[in-house]
């Protein structure tokens, strides 16, 4: 087995036989290809510069539905998408502990390289640092993307209006119970993280000129923490229908067994859109065309927010509204 | 997702989930309850003793369903809610101790002490860890052979058990690092005191379906005689409402008998082998219930041949136990008032500061109607 020695993070000959070896044929784009101190990008189309950065620490790094190398790049893709931008240019900087197995950088690499070319962006600029065994848990990612968002594209929460609807793309609360399941040794078939690119899903809405209000990818905290967040900041009122809620079968049983709420889990392929109500079924439509968006579904509404009300409620199965709160404390930590 | 079980038959757990969330029968089910509720007199009280039902009432919104003349009310049934302040004081002093590693359930966390939570203890420098099982600080306990590994032991019959194998897997590997801070509590007690307590207005108990599991359904037939209706019920809404049906026909029919409708799980006799378990490494003692006092019998302290593993033994300072002031935990723990009667709900107590320990676990009351019962902020 090769392992990672810390000669791998110095900046000499290992770390060049890694970068030309490993990194350039994977990625290998003209701009990453020319291994300068930065890449020099192709003019900019038209329109706003998006730039958004996140760092990847989940634990266990590989999982049913992706790895770490895969997570780093939807997570910074989808930040761009749901912000109404079309992804370009990532850059993909690593933090390796010293005896990493080599086979597993090469899990992450290809995990990395399959998840960008599905999102059509580029991965133009890296870095690996090798710290040593013991200070690290194998391998942490940080990456930072750069997307622009064209003219006259204008979505915010303050967009949202009463009577609008709350559509989701997919089953909720995948991501967050697979980790979960894995730390608990639960295993299932069925059971799988949504780790994937969402932007074609949120592109096709533009392309179908969708008046979008707002979006955004539940992740940490999940959809009842979004919600708040987007509720908040709007001034209005949503809610949501325990009953129209897509939450897959697997899923529901981790939770059931673990005592979590699918509405607080993350996602990490998914988007949540407010659009005008009339224009529902056509997104629905819209993202029924992509294996990622089979399972779109309207999951709740807006409404006007009078003094003193909660934020968002959940209609629950029984027909009584009660409050979806943001979650309390740390929900788990290192899901992503 | 289909499982075996250990008598031999197969579950299909899906399905048995949505048969007990199916709202159709969920109202169904409410119909029985209104009809049932026309022949009362006067109003009833039906408790809850379980952290996990008081959830699972809020989460479905049960409680704004019953008729007037059914008031669903929330007893002692949060382990951590029901720990006095003195025993967190101990735990906090213990994590002070340079070659202590305490580890804890995260519930515990952000508990008052009378001089801060653990979680504040934890970032002052005190090495804290949190568990999911025993088995996470009994691996902690071999990780770290050179220092004592104290693991909080809280909850009820439930987990007892758990703390008990960990004990026993110590045992026969000859672990002399793990130790535990006894601070379980057994269930029947309380309840045969909310049941003499004159204050407590109680006509009916759903009893607890993860303690019932342990302790067995036959446990609650003294407080039956007592003349309390009992049913042991799961925990997903039908299985509530399914109890609440139950307790109304006995009121009604006059009747005081435990019913077990989570036969699921719970046997009358309960799990011997865990009860045995329990019995090895502890005995029952007089315990403090916050809310409620001392109760003779309700506590789990550690056998005499086991004081090595007995951490409430190592000497250290105590300070005064200080309960936070205005506080109204203890009624709220009898169930004498809702949780909003209390001062300070959601005015300088919510889940992110909160003051008493029903607010801060996220199966206490308070936590659980700020959660799931407040529809308005002001």
């Amino acid at each position: 087995m090769k392992q990672i020695l810390l000669a791998h993070g110095a900046g000499g000959r290992l770390t060049g036989d890694l970068v030309r070896d490993t990194f350039v044929p994977a990625f290998g784009g003209s701009v990453l290809s020319q291994l300068g101190d930065s890449a020099i990008l192709p003019e900019l189309p038209p329109g706003r510069v998006a730039f958004s950065t996140d760092g990847f620490v989940v634990e266990p790094n590989i999982f049913p539905g992706g790895n770490l190398g895969e997570i780093s790049i939807c997570g910074t893709v989808n930040d761009l998408a749901v912000a109404g931008a079309t992804p370009l240019w990532l850059s993909w900087a690593l933090i390796l502990e010293e005896g990493l197995d080599q086979e597993k950088l090469a899990v992450f690499v290809q995990g990395a390289k399959a998840a960008a070319e599905l999102a059509g962006v580029e991965i133009v600029a890296g870095d690996t640092k090798v710290v040593p065994r013991g200070k690290g848990d194998e391998a942490y990612v940080v990456t930072a993307g750069i997307g622009v968002v064209p003219p006259g594209r204008e979505l915010g929460d303050q967009r949202m209006q009463p009577g609008d609807v709350v559509i989701a793309s997919g089953p909720l609360g995948d991501h967050g119970a697979t980790i979960l399941a894995c730390r608990h040794d639960l295993t299932g078939d069925e059971l799988k993280s949504d780790c994937g690119p969402v932007q074609r899903l949120t592109q096709t809405l533009f392309d179908h000129n969708i008046d979008v209000r707002v979006m955004h990818d539940p992740t940490r905290g999940g959809a009842a923490t979004t919600c708040n967040e987007a509720a908040v900041n709007s001034g209005q009122r949503i809610i949501l229908e325990a009953d129209q809620i897509p939450v897959r079968a697997a899923t529901k049983g981790v939770c059931e067994l673990l005592g979590m709420d699918p509405l607080y889990l993350a996602c990490e392929g998914r988007v949540l859109a407010w659009v005008p109500e009339h224009q529902a079924d056509v997104t629905l439509a819209a993202w029924h065309q992509f294996p990622e968006g089979q399972g779109a579904a309207i999951i709740g509404s807006v409404h006007e927010r009078r003094p003193g009300q909660v934020p968002v409620t959940l209609r629950t199965r029984f027909g009584v509204e009660r409050p979806l709160d943001l979650l309390a404390g740390t929900d788990l930590p290192r899901i992503c | 997702m289909s499982t075996p079980s250990n008598s031999g038959f197969s579950v299909d757990i899906n399905a048995l989930r949505e048969s007990l969330f199916d709202s159709k029968a969920g109202r169904v089910l409410l119909k029985q309850i209104e009809k049932l509720a026309v022949g009362l007199t006067a109003p009833v009280t039906l408790m809850e003793v379980c952290g996990t039902h008081t959830h699972a009432i809020a989460a479905a919104g049960l409680r704004r369903l019953m008729p007037e003349k059914v008031r669903l009310v929330s007893g002692p049934g949060c382990p951590v809610c029901v720990t006095p302040i003195g025993w967190v004081d101990h735990a906090v002093a213990l994590a002070a101790l340079p070659d202590v590693i305490v580890t804890t359930f995260g519930d515990l966390m952000r508990v008052p002490s009378s001089t801060g939570t653990l979680e504040e203890a934890r970032a002052g420098g005190s090495d804290i860890r949190i568990c999911y099982s025993t088995r996470d600080a009994l691996q902690i306990a071999r990780d770290n052979p050179e220092r004592r590994v104290i693991f909080l032991a809280v909850g009820f019959e439930t987990t007892a058990p758990t703390i008990a194998g960990a004990l026993a897997e110590a045992e026969k590997e000859g672990l002399p690092n793990f130790m535990i801070l006894p601070g379980n509590k057994t269930m029947p007690g309380p309840l045969r005191v909310l049941v003499d307590d004159e204050t407590v207005d109680l006509n009916g108990l759903l009893c607890p379906g993860h303690v019932s599991v342990i302790i067995g359904s036959d446990a609650y037939q003294q407080i039956a005689a007592a003349g309390v209706p009992c049913a042991v019920v799961g925990f997903a809404p039908n299985d509530v409402l399914t109890g609440v049906i139950d307790l109304l026909e006995q009121i009604l029919g006059e009747k005081s008998v435990v019913t077990n409708l989570y036969k699921r799980v719970v046997k009358p006799g309960g799990n011997p082998a865990a009860l045995q378990l329990l019995d090895h490494f502890f005995e029952t003692t007089d315990a403090d219930w916050r809310g409620l006092g001392p109760i003779a019998d309700s506590g789990l302290k550690l056998r005499p041949a086991y004081a090595h593993r007995d951490a409430s033994l190592i000497d250290v300072d105590l300070p005064i136990p200080q309960e936070p002031k205005g506080c109204r935990c203890g009624e709220v723990l009898r169930g004498t008032i809702n949780p909003p009667d209390c001062p300070l709900f959601g005015k300088g107590c919510d889940p992110q500061h909160a003051v008493g320990a029903c607010m801060v676990s996220s199966e206490g009351t308070c936590a659980a109607w700020y959660r799931h019962e407040r529809l308005v902020t002001t």
